[in-house]
């Protein structure tokens, strides 16, 4: 088992946001995040990434305690995609995607050989490479969010979190930035876990659903074990339909 | 690491040319030729040939050039700590003064030239001293102000700042005008504008500002990272508190060194780093020496216009940093259209 995350709390000092939460995800397999607004999905990557101030939890990356790891030691474990598409706009794009390299590097920022080769690898994977030598904020939502994937994978961790990376893109750019993701994570072993607000994007790409409500699971297993009409509507309030699509390969939610 | 050879060579030439410029303009120009023979004579422990020779001898190395240095080393603390909180804050409007450090910084240095103490003790040395006392608890209460938990809301922290620095300098203004005797002294000083001759205050500075400034070229990197925002650059194992307290620090007690001998000095660490980005992108290993050198130039040529506009009248820099820097900025700022923010 890859990830082992069993959390009895997190939150901040007097107040805890989240509770019970417990799961395993082994190598090369991909767990959807699901939950209403609130429901504490951001709030469980920043517990994992060691970011939030109180977290009463055992988490364990390929046997390594985390609570025993420092922050950069758990920069070399988990590497986060953040929701916002923020990037400093003067910094030219390989200078952003080298930051993914901090972990490794001194504190004076000298960078070897290696971890040039390493950025420009993940800057070829991603399809960013044309896009060397110029300002980030000349980019668009979607480049800067390609830019900021290949930056947590200069990380090279084995653990990848993201939180609603496709929030800001267009249709087409949300499924081929969670194509591109998933195919990573096949070919590189690594385990990823996504929070997605659209469930039909997270039966699309997910092996596995957790589905949070008020900062706790509210059902977690296989796809289409969690995505079905019942567990919807006792999660999010709404009743909604569940079909198969017309190849019968995927589920549809569609709610009533 | 960013290419760094031709910007910095380009910058130096215009420190050199401002420094032998600010060296030889005044009530006597001395031409370049004869400033570099007296220093190479005066280098090498030769007394001056004639009478000639030993008036500018004199003037060169008693008043052209301490002068000449102070305002370099004041505007490259001025630009770096500016460079500094900029990018520490993620703020284009965060300089020295924002965050209160500049205003802390002066409210101590008035308090020790106007109470005399401790400089009864420590001489000139107190009041730098007394500055960077300011200043730190300044950015401290600024700092304690705004932060919510464990963050820190940029919002809160201007808001904050402009409070604190409104009270300090509300302070510093009662306390000049019951130091009748002292009154202007500090008020010339506070104006800016070194109103200090010889060496004292360019001795007394130079320790402060070389570690300010070198503690913030070594934490270059760091700032880059925390340019991500506080939780990304913790996710990439950056150790945020302690990297900004120390960049906090470095810079605060650059700012009281520079405050401390010449005063409030506006505009320099607001417009130097905002011209370096602009034109050599935002790496803070680039942008940090090329602002010190750059903040140490613009100050250099902003003092010579100070000194020439009315001589022999000689106006506070202060006046002549916003006269100058306000306009320069803006053509800069509608060339380059680019979003730098």
């Amino acid at each position: 088992m890859l990830l082992k995350v069993n959390l009895v709390s997190a939150g901040y000092a007097g107040q805890a946001v989240l509770r019970d939460i417990r799961f395993e995800l082994p190598a090369g397999r991909i767990l959807a995040l699901i939950g209403p607004n609130g429901s504490g999905k951001t709030t469980l990557i920043r517990a994992l990434s060691g970011v939030l101030p109180v977290v009463d939890a055992d988490l364990h990356i390929n046997g390594t305690d985390l609570s025993s790891a420092n922050q950069q030691e758990r920069a070399r474990l988990l590497a986060v995609v953040p929701q916002s598409t923020h990037i400093p706009p003067t910094f030219t794009v390989d200078e952003v995607v080298m930051m993914g390299r901090t972990p490794y590097i001194n504190w004076l920022g000298s960078t070897t050989e290696k971890d040039m080769q390493i950025v420009e690898n993940v800057m070829a994977i991603t399809d960013i490479t044309r896009f060397k030598g110029r300002m980030s904020g000349m980019l668009s939502a979607g480049e800067r969010q390609r830019v900021i994937l290949a930056r947590a994978l200069a990380q090279d961790t084995p653990v990848l979190l993201m939180d609603e990376p496709t929030s800001h893109l267009d249709l087409r750019y949300q499924i081929e930035f969670l194509e591109l993701s998933v195919a990573l994570a096949k070919e590189q072993n690594k385990t990823v876990l996504i929070a997605l607000h659209d469930l039909n994007l997270a039966a699309r790409f997910g092996d596995e659903v957790l589905a949070m409500k008020d900062g706790t699971t509210a059902a977690l297993g296989k796809t289409e074990d969690v995505l079905e009409p019942a567990t919807i509507e006792r999660i999010y309030g709404l009743a909604v339909d569940v079909f198969k699509s017309p190849d019968n390969r995927r589920i549809v939610v569609i709610p009533k | 690491m960013p290419k760094l050879a031709r910007p910095l060579i380009l910058t130096f030439t215009i420190l050199l040319a401002a420094m032998l410029l600010s060296i030889g303009v005044g009530s006597i120009f001395i031409p370049i030729k004869t400033i570099l023979t007296t220093l190479w004579d005066a280098l090498l422990g030769l007394p001056p040939a004639t009478a000639d020779a030993e008036k500018l001898h004199i003037i060169l190395l008693t008043l052209r050039l301490p002068r000449t240095l102070l305002m370099a080393f004041t505007g490259a603390a001025l630009a770096g700590s500016g460079a500094a909180y900029q990018g520490l804050f993620r703020n284009p409007l965060a300089d020295p003064y924002l965050i209160g450090a500049a205003s802390g910084a002066g409210l101590g240095a008035v308090a020790s030239l106007s109470s005399r103490w401790p400089s009864n003790i420590l001489g000139f040395l107190a009041v730098p001293l007394m500055a960077f006392i300011g200043a730190v608890v300044t950015v401290i209460i600024v700092y304690s102000l705004a932060k919510v938990g464990k963050t820190l809301p940029v919002t809160n922290l201007i808001l904050a700042g402009v409070a604190v620095s409104s009270f300090a300098t509300a302070l510093t203004s009662f306390l000049m005008i019951n130091a009748s005797g002292e009154l202007r002294r500090s008020l010339v000083w506070l104006l800016g504008g070194s109103n200090l001759a010889g060496w004292k205050p360019l001795i007394g500075q130079l320790p402060y500002v070389l570690t300010g400034l070198a503690v913030l070229i070594a934490m270059s990197y760091r700032l880059n990272v925390l340019q991500l925002g506080e939780e990304q650059a913790q996710q990439l194992g950056v150790n945020v508190p302690r990297s900004r307290t120390i960049i906090i620090l470095a810079a605060t007690l650059a700012t009281a060194a520079a405050v401390a001998f010449t005063g409030i000095i506006g505009f320099v660490g607001l417009v130097v780093p905002h011209i370096m980005r602009r034109l050599w992108g935002g790496d803070a290993r680039r942008l940090m020496p090329l602002s010190i050198i750059g903040g140490a130039a613009f100050l250099l040529l902003a003092d010579i216009l100070a000194r020439t506009l009315m001589a022999p009248q000689e106006l506070p820099v202060g006046i002549i940093t916003a006269l100058a820097g306000a306009p320069f900025f803006l053509i800069i700022l509608r060339q380059s259209r680019r979003e730098v923010w």
